[in-house]
């Protein structure tokens, strides 16, 4: 194992690449026709996409009554799922805005794909509750607009502070995204050999001029976006936890549900953006610039995201018995002992004892086991938000009315189909734009800012 | 090459230190039009260039604000006055719940105008026409090398003078940069008709794509699919009866609520004086509903305090005065007969118009309007 110094700065990028290397190897997999490994990939994601649309061919087609919800069990796969897509983008959105905030250089590489995994995982997030509807193109009536029953939405509901939430979440994400894309389009743009990819780049780019003039007021204007952008994750999952929290289901009906999505968001995506990455770096030779540090970093994120979880785990069910509520405590001994005793313990297993691994640094710096631990967070937290809809509603106040909830074929399509869509766009986007940030990746390198101080520049 | 017109000298330099140099002694020595041009942000080069800080963050502060107030208001005004609704007990307007999307919509605000704000009124984008564009010099700053251009509008421009002090600060290789004006306009390109139109054009598309999908589109198939169900509807057609009717007859003697046919034929006047009785007592309501109902049916004939002073001027028979003494000592069961059935082919049925509760109410009223006639003093 390789001795680090910890009392100097690291570099960032291995080997100290040129900036003009970097360009290259950034933007070499745009230029490169499709490989047969790559249109292999595509073949798989588009399966799984079709196998959702085949599911919801049927959904939309013979009604909800095609997916095993039945009352009391309303939300089952659907909700679980929109929870599930949403936690995976807040990685992203913490990666872009929240250690940006903080000055954390290392975030150049990873933050471009992160913040393209936010919005990929926002459009399949948002899908959920549009199918969930049954009759999704009725969902306009969830906005404020006038209509001929005078009536509006409640704003009291936490539903609808969801359609802002997420709604407000994927335009700022957008946004973000695309502010810091228009740079790299420019270089794209003037790298570009044909005149159809010239003329896509020189549209998209805006005719940005790399002027410090405007540089200037570009970089204010990330710093005030990743200060909006920063209270607004925190915000979305919290307002998607008020979905349960507000209601009074017992195993819903607790305060600690909003920092406890929010840690659970972090820690899944965190995860999803590693299990992502890994495969991106390979293929595309990028493991000069997102290195093993990046990871080791990363897991270190999920070592303490998983911790805030723990803590959840147990303060749930201490809440539990310490409120002396004797349905709440039942809700809490079903979980682990009943119908769905198998998911939770798996939960358990992949959420709080398998991310204790990342003590080890071996551990965190080795690329196979990051693969496979990251890939077991992501079905421990898939299996957590199943946990909490599916038990809480199959066995609440009223005996009469309990249910057991078994998903369907149709449900696993739509499911599979979510994650066709999520990695279809990944690939489609890795193929199309630069993956890293090369303006940024370019400025984090070893002597890419002054090393004179004139003066006052360096005053803090 | 004549119509060519020089925009600036542009220098390009090897490494950050260089450049960063070469602006502050640019800015020093007193030029104004001059930009500094970098793949990537410089540390300290905005305090070499003076420039003043970017005021972009107004924008955000109004524009959050805009947001946060106009969300609450809007709030304030659905569900307090243009449709006031309790919602779960609390009151029309409750903050508490309101703050979540007063967030969202502040931090929505903020940040889409922020950005807008930024790339039209702070950078002038979008602008592909700009003398810079495609030459050697953009090349090489979009990748690797760090430039400065001095235009040729700054007053102290001179090429040849800044061309050698460029040499002298280290620059690695010096262009003219020269463009066709017929070409690239310097003016703001945004209120170029072809972009207004483009706009315009842009706007009435989406609109008319968005009117067309709720107004057309959601009303085809298989939109509708709930509003066409396999069952019959009254009035068509159906292919499982016989008759070919999907209505079917009620069962033979079945009679509709409220709809008795009434018992004593018209020659039974005995039987119906002797046989019936008010059902109703004489309450505040029934008697209003009774001088209702007098003033609308009987009034027009029998006047309206039952005079038999008839208001249409003899174009009918005038019916004799209700305060007779063998109306008064009628039973109730007479004239329940005779707004039924009609009085001896002069005075029609009413029993289309006046239900029976309502013929028993207007017999209250006479009654009443009988005893006002005939007080005994």
């Amino acid at each position: 194992m390789e001795i680090i110094d910890y009392t100097k700065t690291q570099p960032l990028l291995v080997g100290n690449p040129a900036a003009k290397e970097i360009d290259e190897s950034i933007a070499a997999p745009i230029d490169r026709p499709y490989s047969k490994k790559y249109l292999m990939a595509l073949t798989v994601t588009l399966t799984m996409l079709l196998i959702g649309v085949v599911a919801l061919y049927y959904t939309f087609r013979y009604g909800i009554g095609m997916w095993g919800n039945n009352i009391p069990v309303g939300w089952a796969f659907d909700i679980t799922n929109f929870v599930f897509w949403i936690g995976i983008g807040h990685a992203g959105t913490l990666i872009s805005a929240i250690l940006f905030l903080f000055r954390q250089r290392w975030r150049t590489s990873i933050a471009r794909f992160a913040e393209a995994m936010t919005i990929f995982a926002v459009i399949c997030a948002g899908l959920f509750p549009l199918i969930h509807l049954g009759r999704p193109w009725f969902a306009g009536y969830i906005f404020p607009v006038p209509n001929q029953h005078g009536l509006w939405v409640n704003f009291n509901s936490p539903l609808v502070w969801d359609v802002f939430a997420v709604s407000t979440y994927f335009t700022v994400s957008l946004m973000f995204w695309y502010i810091g894309l228009i740079p790299d389009l420019a270089t794209l743009r003037d790298r570009a050999k044909s005149k159809i990819k010239k003329a896509i780049y020189s549209i998209f780019s805006l005719g940005w001029r790399f002027s410090n003039r405007h540089w200037q007021h570009y970089e204010k204007v990330y710093v005030i976006l990743a200060g909006l952008a920063t209270p607004l994750v925190l915000s979305v999952h919290s307002i998607v936890s008020f979905d349960f929290a507000v209601s009074i289901l017992p195993g819903w009906h607790t305060t600690i549900f909003p920092p406890y999505f929010v840690a659970g968001a972090i820690f899944s995506g965190f995860a999803m953006v590693i299990t992502v990455l890994i495969v991106v770096r390979r293929v595309f030779n990028l493991s000069h610039i997102i290195t093993i540090d990046h990871f080791d970093k990363m897991a270190k994120v999920i070592l303490v995201t998983s911790s805030m979880v723990t803590y959840a785990y147990i303060m749930e069910p201490f809440i539990a018995w310490y409120s002396g509520h004797p349905i709440d405590w039942y809700t809490v001994i079903y979980r682990a002992t009943g119908h769905y005793a198998v998911a939770f313990w798996t939960m358990v297993t992949c959420n709080v004892i398998v991310p204790q691994l990342f003590w080890f640094r071996r551990i965190r710096r080795s690329i196979p086991a990051l693969f496979s631990i990251s890939i077991l967070i992501n079905l421990g937290m898939w299996l957590e938000r199943y946990v909490i809809i599916v038990t809480s509603l199959s066995r609440d106040y009223l005996p009469s009315a309990w249910h057991i909830y078994k998903p369907t074929l149709t449900d696993f399509g739509i499911l599979i189909g979510s994650f066709g869509l999520f990695f279809t766009l990944v690939l489609l986007f890795a193929h199309s734009l630069p993956v890293v940030s090369m303006s940024e990746v370019k400025s984090v390198n070893e002597h890419a800012q002054p090393d004179l101080h004139l003066g006052e520049d360096h005053a803090g | 090459m004549r119509d060519d017109r020089l925009y600036g000298i542009a220098a390009l330099f090897d490494n950050p230190d260089k450049v960063l140099l070469a602006a502050k002694e640019v800015a020093e020595g007193g030029y104004k039009k001059f930009d500094v041009y970098t793949p990537y942000p410089l540390h300290g080069m905005d305090n070499a260039m003076k420039l003043k800080q970017s005021k972009v963050g107004i924008v955000t502060l109004i524009s959050g604000m805009i947001g946060v107030v106009s969300a609450l208001l809007f709030m304030w005004w659905t569900n307090s006055v243009d449709y006031p609704l309790v919602i779960g007990g609390k009151p029309l307007f409750a903050l508490p719940n309101y703050i979540p999307i007063t967030f969202e919509l502040g931090v929505l605000f903020g940040s889409v105008s922020t950005v807008i704000g930024l790339l039209i009124i702070f950078l002038n984008l979008p602008r592909n026409s700009h003398p810079l564009h495609d030459t050697n010099f953009m090349k090489r700053v979009s990748s690797d090398k760090f430039g400065i251009c001095i235009e040729a509008a700054d007053p102290l421009f001179d090429a040849n003078t800044i061309s050698n002090w460029f040499r002298k600060l280290g620059a690695e290789s010096i262009e003219e940069i020269y463009y066709r004006p017929e070409y690239i306009s310097l003016r703001q390109a945004i209120f170029d008709p072809k972009y207004i139109g483009a706009i315009i054009l842009v706007a009435l598309i989406s609109s008319g794509a968005t009117y067309f999908t709720l107004n057309e589109i959601l009303f085809m198939r298989p939109w509708t699919s709930l509003n066409e169900q396999d069952k019959v509807l009254p009035e068509t057609r159906s292919k499982f009866y016989a008759d070919g009717f999907a209505m079917r007859p009620p069962v033979e003697g079945t009679v509709a609520r409220g709809q008795l046919p009434y018992f004593f034929s018209s020659n039974e006047m005995k039987a119906a004086e002797s046989y019936m009785v008010n059902p109703l007592l004489p309450t505040k309501r029934v008697m209003e509903i009774g001088q209702r109902d007098y003033n609308t049916y009987c009034s027009p004939c029998h006047g309206y305090q039952g005079n038999g002073d008839s208001r249409l001027r003899g174009q009918f028979p005038n019916p004799p005065t209700l305060h007779s003494d063998t109306l008064r000592k009628a039973p109730d069961g007479h004239f329940y007969q005779v707004i039924t059935d009609g009085f001896m082919g002069i005075m029609p049925s009413y029993a289309r118009q006046i239900s029976p509760d309502e013929r028993w109410a207007i017999i209250w009223y006479i009654r009443a309007l009988q005893k006002s006639h005939n007080v005994k003093g």
